[in-house]
């Protein structure tokens, strides 16, 4: 695959967490760099800190100390609420545990980012019913959380982080609470997404075999520090 | 977030939790409640007594009096300016001109006299006074035995009922009988007529005019009511009176009064002058302008405007701590809303994270918790309101009952004005959204990573 023009860039990130006396660092250091429209995986057994490098490239939390830029911007130099604004218009995000609003309907719990965005209804309905139909869910749109499978839970839970049409989408673990038939059928739409609209995708995952399937590039984690793959080929 | 997807976010909230929402917003309504009862109780009586003492004619009257001072017969007045001020007479000129002042509505004189009464088979000397028409609606005669004077000349009068008992057992039985007045009635007497008036010239010098006679009078008066209170102490001004009379009727008897001793000595016996005139004005608000104005003619008088600033500052008091003993179960209920809104930050953290991991902003977080906190003061505020209202009418309605068995009739003792309603439900609104502070604030403080990691 050519190289990509580089679209996320971490420079020696690292997040520190205390407990009591004790520092924990999660993310020791870590540089790397993803192409625009690339589908990279981080792989890396429980506790390597993949998840923790993925919530400070997806803006839900700051590192201690080193760059996270996206397009060029540092996201360290954004306010809370611009950082908000971030999450809301250039990211989307796919997690292990589906993170459905249990109380909310299909439909309703794919609006909700539009809501946030401050889309006008008229635009939701529309927008809703696309992201649905991509993951083939416009049957289900009306019913809750509980009566969806698993699989069904976490194609909603993508046609949600798809809704706001972001530029990145972050998985993290999206087929590690699904059984192999219904992991492979999220990750070939991830795939099919990443082709059909250009998305770059990054995506945790403890499972090399998919990773090596699925993705086009592979970064290895081990205790906080970047193993391998930091770069582009 | 657009104000009305923060509604239906909040809306749905609420519904989520109904029971402990509806509980919380119970305890809000039950705060309003008791603060709208208190005050509208507060206010109820204040009303209550403001309206009763306006009406008792206390408040809105101005006493007048002359300045005159007796010096013995013959003197003449001193001859500064200030002493000729004060020799004018409360006479009918006078009255006319009081009445074309600003803002006065009536002037009446004093008209008292000390009398033989003949009733019954029994003959009482007591004081007579005239009631000017006005005194009808002064609320002095509400739940009298008997009936108000059916014209304001006519020859009826009304018994209080102290003097009644004197003359039967049986003062309700009065009603409709006659009663006789015997009099002293007063007239100009010239100089020419007053016989051998050396003697009186020798007393009273060359430059006495002439004299007054006293001509005994006797009149009948059909009795028409008996009273229990005194209504004269607003309207006549010192009360005391004993027997009551259409005030026209009293002024067409002519009954020597007291003050005729001082025309007498003022050498214009033939022109009658008033002890005191009564000023009514249309407000007790008019009370200080009217007053000065009477003043600046040259006349003594007396107001009873201080004693209802008195009156206003201790009801302003009363409410103040009726407010308070309010707000305390509204204070209370603020911390079941605080309660339960920490609570739901509790259940729904993990909700809270996903919300930011989608793009919430902090504010977002923090008007959601608002407007949950502000949904539950408006309504319970608004069930408060009207759960206040009730308790009020609740009060009135077994305070009625209760005078009534007394033989008395009805008030109203608690009322509810639209500012009191409106203002109680802003006030909730408030004190819920002040409640909500700390848990908006917390919820918007939570870290997405931490939250979404919450079970």
């Amino acid at each position: 695959m050519p190289t990509a023009p580089m679209f996320i860039q971490a420079e020696s990130v690292s997040r520190e967490y205390r407990l009591g006396e004790t520092v924990i660092r999660a993310v020791d250091d870590v540089s790397l760099t993803v192409g625009k429209g690339e589908f990279l995986a981080l792989l890396g057994s429980s506790g390597s800190g993949k998840s923790t490098l993925l919530s400070l490239m997806a803006g839900l939390d700051r590192p201690t100390s080193g760059a996270i830029r996206v397009r060029e911007r540092s996201l360290a130099e954004l306010e809370a609420d611009e950082l908000a604004r971030y999450r809301r218009e250039t990211v989307g995000m796919v997690f292990q545990s589906f993170n459905l609003l249990p109380r909310m309907t299909l439909e309703e719990n794919v609006e909700l980012p539009l809501r946030l965005a401050e889309v006008d209804r008229h635009d939701r309905e529309s927008r809703v019913g696309e992201a649905l139909e991509r993951v083939r869910l416009g049957a289900r749109r009306r019913h809750h959380p509980s009566e969806l499978s698993g699989g069904e839970q976490q194609r909603g839970a993508l046609a949600r982080a798809l809704v706001n049409r972001p530029a990145i989408l972050f998985a993290d673990e999206p087929t590690g609470n699904l059984d192999s038939v219904n992991g492979e059928q999220i990750l070939l739409l991830l795939r099919e997404i990443q082709d059909s609209l250009g998305m770059t995708i990054i995506m945790v995952t403890h499972e090399r075999p998919l990773a090596e399937r699925f993705a086009n590039r592979i970064a290895l984690l081990s205790d906080g520090r970047l193993v391998s793959g930091g770069a582009q080929g | 977030m657009k104000t009305r997807d923060l509604s239906e976010l909040a809306a749905r909230n609420l519904r989520e939790a109904v029971l402990r929402n509806s509980l919380t917003t119970l305890g809000v309504a039950v705060g309003v409640a008791s603060l709208v009862a208190m005050l509208s109780l507060g206010i109820g009586l204040q009303t209550l007594a403001s309206q009763r003492l306006t009406r008792s004619g206390l408040f809105d009257a101005v006493f007048v009096t002359s300045q005159r001072n007796f010096r013995g017969p013959r003197r003449p007045p001193a001859a500064d300016s200030a002493h000729k001020q004060e020799s004018r007479a409360l006479d009918e000129g006078v009255r006319q001109q009081l009445a074309k002042l600003s803002s006065v509505t009536e002037v009446y004189p004093q008209i008292r006299f000390v009398t033989d009464v003949r009733c019954a088979g029994k003959s009482e000397t007591t004081s007579v006074l005239g009631l000017p028409d006005s005194s009808r609606s002064s609320g002095a005669f509400e739940g009298m035995t008997g009936a108000y004077f059916s014209s304001p000349t006519a020859d009826e009068a009304i018994l209080q009922i102290e003097f009644a008992k004197v003359l039967t057992d049986q003062p309700p039985a009065l009603v409709g009988k006659d009663l006789t007045l015997r009099y002293a009635q007063r007239a100009a007497l010239q100089k020419s007529a007053a016989g051998d008036s050396s003697l009186l010239e020798n007393m009273m010098g060359s430059t006495m005019p002439g004299g007054i006679s006293i001509v005994p009078r006797e009149k009948t008066l059909r009795i028409v009511g008996v009273i229990e209170s005194d209504p004269s102490a607003g309207i006549g001004g010192f009360g005391g009176a004993r027997v009551y009379l259409p005030l026209r009727t009293a002024e067409q008897l002519q009954a020597a009064q007291p003050d005729d001793f001082e025309a007498f000595l003022s050498g214009n016996p033939g022109k009658p002058s008033y002890m005191a005139l009564t000023v009514r004005v249309h407000s007790p608000k008019d009370v200080p302008q009217v007053e000065t104005a009477i003043k600046q003619l040259g006349f003594a008088t007396f107001s009873l405007l201080d004693a209802t600033k008195s009156l206003r500052l201790v009801f302003t008091v009363f409410d103040l701590f009726l407010g308070l003993f309010g707000s305390l179960a509204l204070t209370v209920a603020s911390l079941g809303i605080m309660n339960t809104l920490v609570m739901a930050i509790l259940e729904r953290r993990r909700e809270i994270g996903i919300m930011k991991a989608l793009g919430a902003t902090d504010r977002d977080v923090r008007s959601l918790f608002f407007a949950e906190a502000g949904a539950m003061g408006l309504l319970g505020g608004f069930f408060g309101v009207v759960l206040g209202w009730l308790i009020g009418q609740a009060l009135t309605w077994g305070t009625t009952i209760y005078l009534h068995r007394q033989n008395l009739p009805g008030v109203k003792i608690s009322y509810v004005p639209w500012w009191l309603g409106l203002g109680a439900i802003g006030f909730a609104i408030i004190v819920s959204l002040v409640a909500g502070l700390y848990p908006a604030a917390r919820a918007a403080r939570l870290n997405p990573v931490e939250a979404l990691r919450y079970e």
